[in-house]
């Protein structure tokens, strides 16, 4: 083993421990904020991945979309969502819970062994490399126009319905009263409240 | 740097995932362990791509078409998140019961 696959194994480890404590971080944390943050260190963890496994393009779209958009969209929403609220205990949680590490645990063993007992067809070819981003260019804009197109449009579709969801509904024409009508637009009035009280 | 390391370590990630999907009770949370998921699978790929298919990086297209739509996701998903919060004025979720009887 020489210094080049030395320095690859030990990177290896390092960012495996580093996105399996911060998703268990993730799932586990009381503070969701703190669960935002490590999220974002995942993200940035699996990049480093795509790094090791020379896919230098993709790695840098990850961290600008995720660590870049969806993150701070997700941070965005606790803070819109920031209602410091402790959660009515269920009964036989414990049930729940412990029925779900067993699944997870035994689909992992499920997985590992698959993983484990195939034999894989490992490539003789040597990697693409610098070549990746040229080559993922060529199959955007040949065998994979359709989709390409249509991710565009799936884009627009999500934008436009994200806005209409999360919008309120105003009332324009009507005179608002009150002592600071003048700072606060009309909104229409709730339906659902009452309905979510009642099980 | 064997193929078999990335596959177990995404299997992880998507185990992991799934426990939080499943058993956390902010709405938000919930996202963020779909998002993990979506991530398990795209480290699939890439291992795919790379050790597999390295002459003709098809894995890695499809990863890029994923984070497309994981993006489109999370943002619908926190709009119909912040839409039941602004309406239930909760974002339990033991109190989402609206589809459900």
């Amino acid at each position: 083993m020489n210094l080049a696959q030395g320095v690859q194994v030990v990177s290896l480890g390092l960012l495996s421990l580093m996105v399996l404590g911060a998703a268990l971080g993730v799932v586990l944390a009381n503070n969701i904020v703190y669960s935002a943050f490590l999220l974002g260190g995942v993200f940035i963890s699996i990049s480093g991945l795509y790094i090791l496994l020379n896919a230098g393009f993709v790695a840098t779209a990850q961290i600008l979309i995720y660590v870049g958009a969806v993150n701070v969209l997700i941070l965005f929403a606790i803070m819109l969502v920031n209602k410091r609220e402790d959660f009515a205990p269920i009964s036989s949680a414990w049930i729940r819970k412990g029925v779900t590490g067993l699944v997870c645990i035994g689909l992992f063993a499920l997985l590992s062994t698959m993983v484990l007992t195939t034999p894989w067809l490992i490539a003789s070819i040597p990697a693409s490399g610098e070549q990746a981003t040229l080559l993922i260019g060529e199959h955007l804009f040949s065998d994979f126009l359709l989709p390409f197109e249509l991710a565009s449009v799936l884009l627009l579709i999500a934008l436009i319905g994200a806005i209409i969801l999360a919008r309120r509904e105003l009332i324009v024409n009507e005179p608002a009263s009150g002592v600071d009508a003048g700072l606060m637009l009309p909104e229409r009035p709730r339906e659902g409240v009452a309905v979510g009280s009642d099980p | 740097m064997e193929l078999q390391y990335f596959l177990l370590l995404a299997a992880a990630l998507f185990c992991i995932g799934v426990y939080g999907l499943i058993t956390s009770r902010n709405a938000v949370r919930v996202l963020m362990s779909i998002e993990l998921m979506l991530n398990a699978v795209n480290l699939n790929l890439m291992a795919f791509s790379n050790f597999l298919d390295p002459g003709e990086i098809k894995g890695q297209v499809f990863t890029v078409f994923v984070i497309t739509v994981a993006a489109a996701e999370a943002a619908v998903g926190l709009a119909i998140i912040l839409s039941i919060y602004r309406n239930r004025d909760t974002v339990d979720m033991e109190q989402f019961n609206l589809l459900k009887w």
